[in-house]
């Protein structure tokens, strides 16, 4: 699918694996904490792009998964239990069920009405989680600590951040894998012409369904490595319909169908932000400019153009 | 006297107050070539759809293979072995030619889920698309993006895909449509080769090609069948004369 040459591919892998390497040895703690957030965006760009270029699904709903993964590692971190390998779990299946029956709704539409269902159910946990005291409503709350991973620690800002990126590139090449067998193709058809993949043999709601499924899942995990990073969780950080959009945002940045354009998506997003905030407030109306910008200049994707350079 | 492939008894269309498909029955015998001709706004699309499965009759029942399909769904009915083409022709884009009819091998075989083996890796899909694609004589465009085929090849890859679901019964929506001289001559062609192997229900315009291709042709107008049996009967037919062949010869 990608026309890169073997040799550059080999390259690109190495570069980054010296980049990350670099940023573990000479990141400071704030360069640590960004990048590790740039992992975890990247993480539900990843999702996203799964329903968004393969299935070709506009999801407004997707702060809800990765809310309810941040909330549900919350609430347990609260009750004393903070075992990455009992917690993380239950705040995955927590998102993949929410994700599920949303899905299964909403998936009964298509086009707007598919943007409007997702955005209504977000919304449903948005204002929910603001009217749980308990939870600190609209104010939020701060977690005890950071889960432990087998009773270890991940406390360091190192080790947090290397979670994090063998999180995101174990999720990123097992979808690439799945993306060229036969699920990624049958959805990749079903999205080129719903009719025609049905004349053969490929009914399409199914496939959607686990597709919108494993997608909140992932992004369930993302919320879980968000909230164990900031270690403070409120409905407008977690739940906005703001961060839907943001992670659409990210992958149409980098470019949708690819899943690494999700990735490269994420970390321009967040860069541009860090970068343009530290000289002004409205950071957003800049940041807004360039992805302007970049669908009017670079209409194919910035990976596009890219890969285009790259080709053998 | 073998039984019909395909039976359809009855089959009645309505779209709000127009009646579209009236008392439809008709048979399509194994490997024959069966041609519905009519005026434009006959219902033959129509009465292929509903044979396909994107459209449900309102009354009446179709029968493929000894097994009732006329409430299943499309997908289902693809697997049984009924594969259809479009007026206008539906690819997957985005994919490469010879992966269209990947698509079909695997939706046939009914193996979506896969999340591990590379489709040109699973055996029998890359050598059931090799082969389908090959039987259109497409081969040498394999590797090329399928949106980039001109209509005629559109037309041929298509029929590739729904090869590639191992057909019993071909529904072809108007396969010369659209097509140049030597297009028409390809695509009449390869029909005559592909008839034998499946059975082919084909709406068509071209009265040169329905009448030097179809074991048997079928009349439709205003939704009903004015006439039905060998392409000889019904040229000398002075109902289907009057009706169609005589004042309304677009072929």
């Amino acid at each position: 699918m990608t026309g890169i040459a073997p040799q550059v591919r080999i390259l690109i892998v190495l570069a980054a694996a010296l980049l990350v390497a670099a940023l573990v040895a000479f990141g400071d703690q704030t360069t640590l904490r960004f990048v590790s957030r740039v992992a975890i965006y990247a993480l539900a760009a990843v999702a996203v792009d799964i329903v968004l270029g393969y299935a070709g699904l506009v999801s407004m709903g997707h702060a809800a998964f990765f809310g309810l993964g941040a909330y549900v590692t919350g609430a347990l971190a609260l009750i004393g239990y903070k075992e990455a390998l009992l917690v993380w779990p239950l705040a995955i299946a927590v998102a993949t069920l929410a994700a599920f029956v949303i899905g299964a709704l909403a998936l009964r539409t298509s086009g707007v009405y598919f943007i409007m269902i997702t955005l209504a159910f977000a919304q449903m946990f948005f204002y929910g989680a603001n009217a749980v005291p308990g939870l600190g409503g609209a104010d939020g709350f701060r977690l005890p600590g950071r889960s432990t991973i087998v009773g270890l620690s991940i406390d360091d800002p190192r080790v947090f951040f290397l979670v994090c990126v063998l999180i995101l590139t174990v999720i990123l090449l097992s979808a690439r894998r799945a993306a060229s067998a036969a699920f990624g193709s049958s959805l990749r058809a079903a999205r080129d012409d719903e009719m025609r993949a049905a004349a053969s043999g490929i009914g399409s709601y199914w496939l959607r369904l686990a597709a919108f499924t494993v997608s909140g899942a992932i992004t369930g995990l993302a919320g879980v490595l968000s909230a164990n990073l900031a270690l403070y969780i409120a409905p407008s950080s977690t739940l906005s319909w703001h961060l839907s959009a943001e992670f659409l945002v990210m992958v149409i940045l980098g470019m949708t169908g690819t899943l690494y354009g999700a990735v490269i998506g994420a970390a321009l997003f967040l860069l541009l932000i860090e970068v343009v905030s530290h000289y002004t407030d409205f950071w957003a109306f800049y940041v807004g400019i360039a992805v302007i910008a970049r669908v009017l200049l670079v209409r194919d994707g910035l990976l596009a153009k890219l890969q285009a350079r790259l080709a053998p | 006297m073998t039984t019909p492939l395909l039976t359809t008894r009855g089959v009645t269309k309505r779209f709000g107050g127009l009646l579209v498909s009236e008392n439809v029955s008709i048979d399509v015998m194994p490997g024959e070539l069966h041609a519905i001709i009519g005026p434009n706004g006959a219902g033959k699309t129509t009465l292929l759809n509903q044979i396909g499965g994107q459209l449900v009759p309102n009354a009446g029942t179709i029968v493929f293979d000894g097994a009732d399909v006329t409430m299943l769904p499309v997908e289902h009915r693809t697997r049984l072995g009924i594969g259809r083409t479009f007026q206008v022709p539906r690819i997957f884009g985005s994919f490469a030619t010879l992966d269209n009819p990947a698509i079909g091998a695997l939706g046939r075989a009914a193996r979506l889920f896969g999340v591990w083996t590379a489709i040109h890796a699973l055996p029998g899909i890359s050598n059931e698309a090799t082969a389908a694609l090959g039987a259109v004589a497409l081969s040498e465009r394999a590797a090329a993006r399928s949106e980039t085929l001109s209509h005629g090849d559109r037309r041929l890859l298509e029929i590739a895909t729904a090869l590639a679901g191992k057909p019993r019964l071909l529904l072809l929506d108007e396969p010369m449509a659209g097509l140049g001289r030597d297009e028409s001559l390809r695509m009449s062609a390869l029909l005559k080769v592909l008839k034998g192997d499946a059975a082919i229900l084909m709406v068509e315009h071209d009265m040169d090609a329905v009448f030097s291709l179809a074991d048997t042709v079928t009349v439709l107008a205003h939704g009903k069948v004015i006439a039905s049996g060998k392409p000889d009967a019904i040229r000398s037919d002075p109902i289907v004369r009057a009706s169609y062949l005589g004042e309304d010869d677009d072929a």
